[in-house]
């Protein structure tokens, strides 16, 4: 923790410091997330009143207005943590591991939420709650790796070791990623089923890409208000560990 | 290099020495597809359409159990620190490692697979390009697992997790690996591509974990 002190400070090692970090992010955390709820106010009466359903898909169509977003997270988040894990590894950032493992479980929640939405969405429009596509796949592939990554975190005791070595696969999964796309498209294209994937051609009316920008915009503020609020919790969490053991250090039998 | 070989034939001698894993292992791939048929029954032809899969999932299965052998024994017994203070690179010794571990678990795995191709009526055609198919696929798997095991190896309940995190990240191996079967195509160079790769790039990655786990 202390490797920065004798170092000239820059703007990049002081935001390292823990205690710097918990003085800047605190008055952050209310007006991140009040940007967040007006963006979703917005955005959610952009999704439901001011666009028009869709000519082939009706309604169902304002599903995408949370779908795409949570989509759009489950491989923001990854990237993310991909950057905290070559923080960690480069040039052994203290806040480094504390973001990755942050991260984790909001990357998890998001990718659910894809799903999930997906699968609401894929009811209506194609027929069936879950189709073996290829993006589809992908995504559930990547649930798994964060579910993998939330259990090793778990799994360790000393989180300034784990965050290092789940750095690591981190990033082993990162350059794994596109490989495991790469091969379930290929897999998905030979084993193409009859499917009933006519909706959604690639050009998008503005009135539906207003929404669709500013419900993505709104998750994302809310992904980094989540973020600094539990990488916040987590520093806490530490400190109130090393005080606890500090203070059974001291106490008499030990 | 001398280092390198004196490592592999330690790690064979041990796991021969110690006896009864090897045979485990086996069998365990071996009764994986005995019960198939008890789930799906026994007509001749769905079996047969299914045997590549189901040789797969059973060596997937089967590398999987004895993942965590790779550094265990090591570690408790202080190898791994010797290891990691020994004049040649943590990279060659976990190569070594590597490689005594493919020749230990994938090898009787490949030479058991007859029997699972009878059983399962696989004709002479598929049968020999499932050989190919674990030949080139296995050292993936055994490349990915030593990546896991080196990661999970500070873990003294750490059993499980190390195929949980691996999983995800051979389903690649796994759709090459049965595409080299049943389509062959680009899949086997696919195939080839992916375990070259791995195993070229497992040692440096599994090195730098076992370094971390212990500073």
């Amino acid at each position: 923790m202390s490797l920065d002190t004798t170092r000239k400070a820059n703007w990049f090692s002081r935001l390292a410091h823990p205690g710097a970090f918990m003085n800047w992010s605190g008055p952050m955390v209310w007006p991140l997330a009040g940007i967040t709820a007006v963006l979703f106010v917005v955005g959610v009466w952009f999704a439901l009143y001011a666009s028009p359903p869709d000519y082939q898909m009706g309604d169902t169509v304002r599903i995408m207005y949370v779908h795409v977003p949570n989509a759009w997270l489950a491989q923001f988040t990854y990237a993310v943590m991909a950057v905290a894990a070559l923080g960690t590894l480069v040039w052994r950032h203290p806040l480094a591991d504390v973001s990755a493992k942050a991260a984790a479980p909001l990357g998890a929640v998001f990718t659910a939420l894809a799903l999930f939405t997906g699968a609401l969405w894929g009811r209506p429009t194609w027929g069936t709650f879950w189709e073996w596509d290829g993006r589809m796949t992908s995504t559930l592939i990547l649930l798994l790796l964060y579910l993998g990554i939330i259990a090793l975190w778990r799994a360790f005791d000393d989180q300034l070791r784990a965050g290092r070595v789940i750095a690591v696969f981190t990033l082993v999964g990162a350059v794994n990623i596109p490989i495991v796309k790469f091969s379930v498209d290929w897999w998905h294209t030979l084993h193409q089923p009859a499917s009933v994937f006519v909706a959604g051609g690639p050009r998008m009316p503005g009135s539906i890409l207003t929404p669709l920008l500013i419900m993505t915009l709104a998750f994302t503020f809310l992904f980094l208000t989540l973020h600094i609020v539990s990488m916040r919790t987590e520093i806490l969490n530490r400190r109130a560990d090393s005080l606890e053991r500090q203070h059974a250090a001291r106490s008499p039998g030990a | 290099m001398a280092a390198l070989i004196a490592i592999l034939l330690r790690d064979i001698r041990l796991a021969t020495r110690r006896g009864g894993e090897m045979l485990t292992l086996v069998l365990f791939f071996v009764m994986i597809g005995v019960i198939v048929p008890f789930a799906i029954g026994p007509d001749r032809e769905t079996l047969a359409r299914l045997a590549p899969g189901i040789v797969w999932i059973a060596a997937f299965l089967s590398m999987l159990l004895g993942l965590d052998r790779i550094f265990r024994a090591d570690d408790e017994d202080g190898s791994l620190l010797a290891f990691r203070h020994a004049a040649i690179p943590l990279e060659m010794i976990v190569l070594a490692k590597l490689v005594a571990h493919f020749a230990l678990t994938a090898l009787p795995l490949i030479v058991a697979t007859p029997v699972l191709a009878i059983l399962l009526g696989m004709e002479m055609g598929p049968f020999l390009a499932t050989l190919v198919s674990l030949l080139i696929g296995t050292p993936a798997l055994v490349a990915f697992g030593t990546i896991g095991a080196a990661v999970t190896v500070s873990l003294r309940r750490g059993g499980l997790i190390a195929p949980v995190l691996i999983l995800p990240l051979c389903i690649p191996v796994l759709i090459f690996g049965v595409g080299t079967i049943t389509v062959g195509g680009p899949a086997p160079l696919f195939l080839a591509a992916l375990a070259l790769v791995s195993v070229a790039a497992a040692p440096f990655c599994a090195a730098l974990a076992l370094r971390l786990a212990d500073d």
